[in-house]
This record gives C-alpha cells, structure tokens and sequence, in this order.
C-alpha cells in the first residue's frame, strides 16, 4: 500500500480519473450545517418522554383516573353511602361492577368517589407544599449567607422530625378530617421540596445570564420568577411527581390506622381498612379494588416521576 | 529499533441508540521500545478510544473493536482472553488518567491504591510492597512517604495526585505506558514539573510512552515521534522534527498556526474554519477536505493511501499525488 | 470528625426538645383537656395523671416538670388501662416491635443492595428490567396492602405460613415480607443509580487498568462508593419501618408496640399517644445521629471539609 518517497511521479491509487483532481467549489455555508434543529427544553424534554412507554402508560392512567373520578360518581346510578344490608357482600355483576360491601354500598361508586378524595388529598398536599418550598427555597437559595445558613439549619432540624408521628400526633390532636389531614401531610411535607428549589436556585444564581441580568438592576423578584424559576422548573415537577404519590400513601396509611377521613366521605384507605376482615371470608373485591386503585395510582405516579426526571435531566441532552 | 507495541487497521465501534459511532477508522502506528509517542488531535478525534482500545477497556457494550490487531510483544491484545488481559493490564502496559481529581478512589488510603496492584499480580508480603510504594512514592518526588500513605486523595493537591497516580501506573515496572491528557486538568506550573517527571521516569525505568494529548506544547517536550489523528484515523505520522519542520498534511500544518509560538514574532495565529465531520456517518473521502483550503474533488471521493516522505515521516493527503501537486503548484503561480 | 459529631448532636438535642414540647403544647390544647374525669373512668387513672401531669400547677411548672419525666424516661400513666403506664407497655411491646424492626431491616438492606447491584452491572439487560420492576412494584405497593395480599395468597389459600401472631421464625416471614419489600425497592433502586454513576467514575477504570479482577474493582472501589448514598436514606427508611410496624402489627396480630400505639389512638389514650411519640421519635432522631456518625466514619471527606450546605 504505501508508496516510496519520489518527489515528482506519485500516482496514489492509480485508478483514480485525473479530472478528480480539481478545486473544489468551497461551499460557504458547508462548515456550519447545524447538525439537528434546536428544540426548546421542554419540547425536547416532551419529545424524550412520549419516547418512554412507562412513563406515558403511566400518564395515560392517570388521566382516565382524572376523568373517572370526575365522571365515575355522576354516572353510577348508586349513591356512595347508601346502605343496602340484604345485598351486602354482592360479587361484582351487571348491576354491581365492582360488587358490593359489608353494608351493600356499590363498590364501584365507592372506589371512583374515593379516587376523588385521593388525588384531592395528593395534588393539595403537593401544591402546598411547592408553593412553601419555593419561596422558602427560594429566598434561602437567593439570599444565600447569614439567611441561608439560619434558614437551612432550620431545615435540618424539621428534616429530623419523624414525619408520620408527626402528622399522627396533630391529627389526633386536630381530629381528622380531609382539612386537617392535608395541613397535618404538609406542616413537614415541604422540607424536602424547599431543600430542592434552594440546591437549583444556588446553582443558577451563578450561571451568566442571571449574573447579568442582576447587573442591570433588575428588581430580585423579577430574577427570580423569570431566570431561576423556569430554570428550577424540572426538578420541581419531579419531585411533585413523587409528593403526590407519597400524600396518598400516608391518606391511606392514617385511614388504616384509624385517623382517616371520617364518613360520609370514603377514601381508598377506609374502604380498604373497611374490608380488612371481608378477605378472610373470600369477599376479595371490597380489598381489591381499592387496593388495586392505591397501588397502580402509586406505580403510575412512580414511573411518571421516572421518566420526567429522565426527560428533563440536561445531563441526558445529546 | 525493537517494535513494542504495532497497531494495525483499528476499528472502533460504539452502538448507541442514535446509530452506530465509528469513533476509530483504521489507525495505523507503532512504537518503539523506549521512546515516546505522541498522538495528537482535537477532543473527540478517537485518541482516547484508541488508548483505551489497546488496554481492551472499552466498554463493552455499547463499544467493540471492530477490526484490526494490537501487536504486543507478539501477542495481538484483540485476540487474548479476559483472564491474561488482567495479568498485563497494570505489569506490562500501565494508563494515567487525565483528571487526578477523579482518578484516585476517595474512600481509599493512597498507600491501599498505590499497593493492591503490586499485591494483586506479585506475591508479595504486605511489607515488601510497603517498600516498593515508599520507593515509587519517593521516585515520583512526594516527601514524608511514610506518613502519607495513610492519607486519603482529597488531602492531596492536584500536582500531587497526578504524581501518585503515575506511582500507580509504575508500580509493577510496565513496559509501556499509556498516559491520557496527563496535564490537561493542572495548572500551567505544575504540567512542567509533571511532565519533567515523565523524562526522568523514562531515563530512569526505559518504559515506552504513549502520550495522548492535544497539548502541542506537551508534545513539543517530551515526545520523540508524533501521529496527528483526525476523525478516527491517523492523518500523518513522523518524528518531532518532520511535524514541527516539515508538515505536510493541511491539518497539522492548520494545528500548528493555531499554537502561539514564543520564538517567532509577529506571527498571527489561524483558527481551522468548521468543525469535525459527524462519526455517525462519516465521510468515505478525507474527512478533513470540509475544512481544508486545498480541497479538491477527488478528497470528497476517495481516502488516500499512506505516502512516506522518508522512513519516519508519513502522510494520508491527495496533495502528494504528482496530479495533486501540479495543481498546488499553479495555485502558486496564478 | 469531633466538630461534625458535636454539630449533629447539637441538631439531635435541638430535634429531640423540639418534640417533646410539640408533645407538651398539643396535649395542653386539646379542645377540653384529655384528662377530665368523664374521660377517665377510675379513680385511681385520674390520681395517676393528676401526679404525673401536675395538673394543678400553671403551665410554666407543668411543662418544666413535664421535661423532667421525659429526661428520667418516664412516659406516663394510660387512662384507659388503670395501674398501667407507657413505660409497662414500651416494656412488653418494643421488644417484640424491635425484633420485627431489625429483621426487617436486615432483609431489607441486604437483598436490596443485591438486586442494585445485580441490576446495575447487567445493565439494560434482562436482570436490570426484572429487578427495577420488582422495586417499581414494592414502591408502590403500600405494605398494608401487601400484608393482607400475602394473608390471603400464602397463608389462607396455600396455607404456606401462618396467619398471624409471633411466635416462631415461621411466624415472622410474612410480617417481615410485607414490611421489607418497600424499603428494598427503594435501596435497590439507590444502589443500582449510585452504582451506575460510580462505575463510570474514573478510578474504576484506572482500578481496572490495574488489572484488578472484575470481583476487586466491584467490592473494593464501587461498592463502598456506591452505599453512600444508601447510608443517608437509612434514617428516612427506619422512620418508614417503625410507622410501618403500626398497620403491619394490626394486621398480623403481632403484640408489639406498634399494636398497642394505634389501639391508644382508637381509644384516644392520650397519654399513652403522647409518650409512645416521644419514645419513638426519640429512638429515631437517635438512630439518625447514629447514621450521620456512619457516615461520618465511612466518608473521609467528611472529617475536614466542615463546610455547610453540601
């Protein structure tokens, strides 16, 4: 293959035509073809998450669990408390799609009502919670110095306080009902979310654009809502995605231990802590579909969060 | 001059979810025992491929090598098993890695990395290999060994940290040594001293570099032989001399005019227009033409073979060809 | 070392007091105090928390006092139950609870950081997917919900295990399976994203470079690195084990602590409500110290860089 050094009479493969060897026409645009058309962050964000079937499936529950929940009790020709004891413990048939309970209340009236309180309980508790954490976080990120470090040791020590005795403890002192259990979920629930808006704003504070901004005078506030928030965005609705589900997680858990919400209402946890005793006599619906509703909304909630962190981590951008 | 290490006709290859990456393309070099090589090129060009590639440490998937051997001492390192790859990695061929912030286990004592190599390829008792470390700590120039052998790699400064990984590398007396940007990541003070160290580790042991760089400044001062890589392939290769005198190929002639030189006055220094092809689908012609000021049709369509300028100098360029030539020489007059 | 032990005591005191006022200023609120007589039904109860509460005495004396019963560990008497006191029932119940607890734990941590581990190093692969949909799962089932699925499945129709109480080890595969699966969903889930990081940091290749074989470069250099962060979550998964015991006990008939915690609730014991929260928390704000210390231990960074906000 290679060729001995001779100054004038190399022929590099000799098959080559000569009329190849001319100058090429420069094209002036040629060395600067972009090589893909820029995407906003969030278009490209939504474009890898609809690549993500988890995470969409995960969506898609949700939305037809929004609707049901809406549509679910109107449509149902039961009413949610109405007790009907000669059909108690009906299995799911025509009439009664997800049968019937200890008190022959319809099952799947029940269950759509209870999604109702559920996600009402969750989507309350995580917008308390960003708006608490995003002005704390915020200001603390912002201030940054002696507020930062007052306000972070504050932090901690709510960060030690064990959250469900905490909630526990208020709720017997409140009472429990759907307004208390949502303050009592968010009195600590919003440590975690100002510690995340407080890292984001750190990190941005220092990025050009807002350095710059600053220096033309522009008012903190303005900096805040349009340089850091929009920034911060991605991290935030992660970390809601995961507040919800952990909201509904704990409604569950204090209506199984006696602390939930108090009838007339009927949250997937009460209808579940309601059926303990029915699984041991074979009446497997009244358990299973609220069961199967707070699961699968947990695991829907749970691989959405996923993929949005996924989709919206800059690290992953190609 | 006895040939250590001979690679021949490398293909790289990284599957990813956007296509295949042809990161390495048929490179072809050697060394000789005792001397150091530089490969030199922009970041992204395949130079850290290839090393990694001869310490069979691409990860596997996404990257494989594709084609070609890797000659050394006889043996063709594409070809050995895993188990008798382990017991050259680190004893006969040894890696330095660029950022000494990142290549040293935080949880672990400076004297447990510097020693488990030893340990893991000789028999050693715990004290004979406590005073190997104590030796390579002081060849490396690091004062009271003794004491910092127990120290962790976040009470290190950086200079020290590289020194410590090079006392790593040299643990087990390899024979060749691959270093990957060795100074990049230090302070201008500290890449001086470092690379004084590589001359003096080289007088000393006799160990073969591979320096991997895009530092012409580096290059300038340690190596003995240099290969300018561009898109996966090696585009010319010589002796310090040849490249820094005489290049040839319109690429090392651009990276040259980009460096500022001290010992030249007035001289103005020329960016390369453009940017690297995409190694998704690269160009079947010279992957430079794009960007060279001497392009002509036939760079678009066809790789040119190796043209030796003498034993030690070769360039892949159609500007050699007498057809290529006689163009360049009416450009010259028009 | 010594001034980051010292900084988390201090937070572990403030937290601590933080919690046994919280306790104190709640009990003094409840709408028509928790110790009128029509809520006691014996005599005896009311001179029990007449003594032990100070009743009498302004708010100032009572909460001093209070402090005081804390500190000596005494917890207070229970209006439901005459001549028992929190600490009768923390003595008869916690040790069982703790049992449950450190199994659990066990179970938890260990098959959790096997499965991150094993998920982590066939990434993408068919292990990974089948271990990520395990953890996916275990999040997000709740464990009350596991509970009476493993009842129904393992003990009434297979007749595998029994039913419920503690007895035997047999006893305790269900409890421990329901409690566990949730805590080892989330440390797998850690260990397998820590452990991806970590293995492409760059002292992994220079360790393999080294010509470590593939057991060394993993137990040595990534493990430790990658457990890190599983470390710092060991606080927040014992908090979820301990409330997780409160349903997991009711479920399973277990006479622990947790089982006595949620009946006082049904019966608004409130002072056995109020002291059993100031053990617990307790116990937890202690466990936490411990694993800040842990970490301290295991992260040699830590000793000198002080610095805060990381």
């Amino acid at each position: 293959m290679k060729q001995k050094h001779n100054p004038r009479h190399i022929k590099l493969q000799s098959q080559v035509p000569d009329e190849w060897f001319r100058w090429k026409e420069r094209d002036q645009n040629q060395a600067e073809v972009v090589s893909r058309p820029s995407l906003s962050y969030w278009q490209d964000a939504w474009k890898r998450l609809v690549k993500n079937k988890l995470a969409m499936s995960g969506l898609f529950f949700l939305i037809v669990l929004v609707i049901m929940a809406i549509i679910g009790p109107i449509v149902s020709p039961y009413e949610v408390n109405k007790t009907d004891l000669p059909n108690q413990y009906q299995a799911p048939s025509a009439e009664h799609w997800f049968g019937t309970d200890s008190h022959g209340r319809d099952v799947f009236t029940r269950t759509w009502y209870g999604a109702r309180i559920s996600l009402f309980v969750g989507f309350m508790a995580a917008l308390i919670d960003v708006t608490i954490g995003i002005i704390y976080g915020g200001i603390s990120g912002y201030k940054g110095g002696r507020t930062d470090n007052i306000m972070m040791r504050i932090i901690e020590i709510l960060y030690g306080l064990p959250y469900l005795l905490v909630v526990i403890l208020l709720l017997v002192v409140l009472g429990p009902s759907l307004t208390t259990i949502i303050i009592a979920l968010t009195v600590t629930g919003w440590v975690g979310m100002a510690r995340i808006v407080r890292g984001q704003v750190l990190q941005i504070k220092n990025y050009e654009f807002v350095l710059a901004s600053k220096s033309f005078g522009t008012r903190s506030s303005r900096i805040i809502r349009k340089n850091l928030l929009p920034n911060a965005m991605g991290p935030i609705i992660v970390q809601m995605t995961l507040t919800v589900p952990s909201a509904i997680f704990a409604e569950a858990f204090l209506s199984f231990i006696g602390l939930g919400i108090q009838a007339p209402y009927a949250s997937w946890g009460v209808m579940a802590n309601d059926s303990l005793g029915a699984i041991l006599s074979g009446n497997w619906w009244t358990l299973f579909f609220p069961a199967f509703f707070i699961s699968f909304t947990m695991f829907a909630f749970n691989v959405l969060g996923d993929g949005l962190q996924d989709a919206l981590d800059p690290k992953l951008r190609k | 001059m006895e040939k250590i290490l001979d690679v021949k006709d490398l293909h790289v290859t990284f599957s990813t979810y956007g296509g295949t990456v042809q990161a390495v393309r048929g490179v072809n070099f050697h060394l000789n025992k005792g001397e150091t090589l530089a490969i030199v090129g922009e970041s992204g060009c395949g130079k850290s491929v290839t090393s990694n590639a001869i310490m069979r440490l691409i990860p596997n998937p996404p990257g494989k090598i594709a084609d070609g051997k890797i000659m050394f001492k006889g043996k063709d390192l594409t070809k050995v098993s895993e188990k008798k790859m382990r017991s050259i990695r680190g004893v006969d061929i040894s890696m330095i890695f660029q950022d000494p912030m990142t290549a040293l286990n935080p949880t672990l004592t400076i004297g447990t990395q510097l020693m488990e190599g030893l340990r893991q390829h000789q028999q050693v008792s715990r004290e004979k290999a406590k005073k190997r470390a104590l030796e390579m700590m002081d060849l490396v120039g690091i004062p009271n060994p003794e004491e910092r052998l127990k120290q962790y790699p976040h009470q290190f400064s950086g200079g020290m940290r590289q020194r410590i990984v090079i006392a790593i590398a040299l643990i087990c007396e390899p024979e060749l040594l691959i270093a990957d940007e060795p100074t990049t990541a230090l302070d201008v003070t500290i890449q001086a001293q470092i690379l004084e160290l590589f001359e003096k580790i080289q007088d000393i042991t006799g160990v073969s570099i591979i320096l991997i760089t895009h530092d012409l400044g580096v290059v300038a001062k340690i190596a003995d032989r240099i290969a300018v890589m561009y898109a996966g392939k090696i585009v010319e290769t010589g002796t310090k001399r040849d490249i820094f005198y005489n290049p040839e190929h319109p690429y090392t002639k651009g990276l040259l005019k980009s460096v500022p030189r001290l010992d030249v006055q007035g001289e103005k220094l020329i960016p390369i227009d453009g940017t690297p092809p995409d190694l998704f689908s690269p160009p079947k012609g010279c992957p430079f033409a794009p960007r060279c000021p001497f392009a002509m049709e036939v760079c678009n369509k066809m790789y040119p073979d190796a043209v030796e300028l003498n034993e030690s100098h070769q360039v892949n360029c159609w500007l050699q060809d007498e057809r290529g030539k006689k163009l360049l020489a009416m450009k010259a007059t028009n | 070392m010594l001034r980051y032990m010292l900084k988390r005591l201090l937070i572990m005191v403030i937290t601590l007091w933080i919690i046994v006022t919280l306790t104190f200023v709640l009990m003094v609120s409840i709408p028509g105090s928790p110790f009128n007589s029509d809520q006691t039904s014996n005599e005896i109860v009311q001179a029990n928390l007449e003594r032990h509460y100070n009743l009498d005495k302004p708010y100032h004396i009572q909460y001093l006092l209070y402090l005081k019963s804390i500190a000596t560990l005494e917890f207070g008497p229970s209006i439901k139950q005459p001549n028992q006191t929190v600490n009768d029932l923390l003595g008869r119940g916690f040790p069982i609870s703790f049992e449950l607890g450190i199994v659990t734990i066990i179970v938890a941590v260990v098959s959790g950081i096997i499965l991150g581990i094993l998920a982590a190093l066939r990434h993408n692969g068919i292990i990974d997917y089948m271990a990520m949909g395990i953890a996916v799962l275990g999040i997000s089932i709740p464990n009350f919900i596991l509970a009476t699925l493993l009842i129904q499945q393992l003990a009434v129709n297979l007749e595998w295990f029994p039913v419920a109480t503690w007895s035997s080890p047999k006893h305790m595969v269900l409890p421990v399976l329901a409690l566990a699966t949730g805590p080892m969903a989330i440390i797998a889930r850690l260990t397998r994203s820590t452990m991806l990081e970590v293995l492409t940091q760059d002292y992994i290749k220079m360790a393999r470079a080294k010509g470590l074989t593939p057991w060394k470069v993993i137990m040595k250099h990534a493990l430790r690195n990658a457990l890190m962060p599983v470390v710092t979550i060991m606080g927040t998964l014992l908090a979820g084990i301990l409330t997780g015991t409160f349903v997991i006990e009711q479920i399973f008939a277990i006479p622990g602590m947790g089982k006595y915690f949620v009946e006082s609730i049904n019966h608004r014991d409130y002072p056995v409500i109020m002291g059993t929260t100031v053990f617990y928390s307790a116990f937890l704000i202690i466990m936490l110290f411990l694993v800040d210390i842990a970490y301290g231990i295991l992260d040699p960074r830590i000793k000198v860089n002080n610095k805060e906000g990381e």
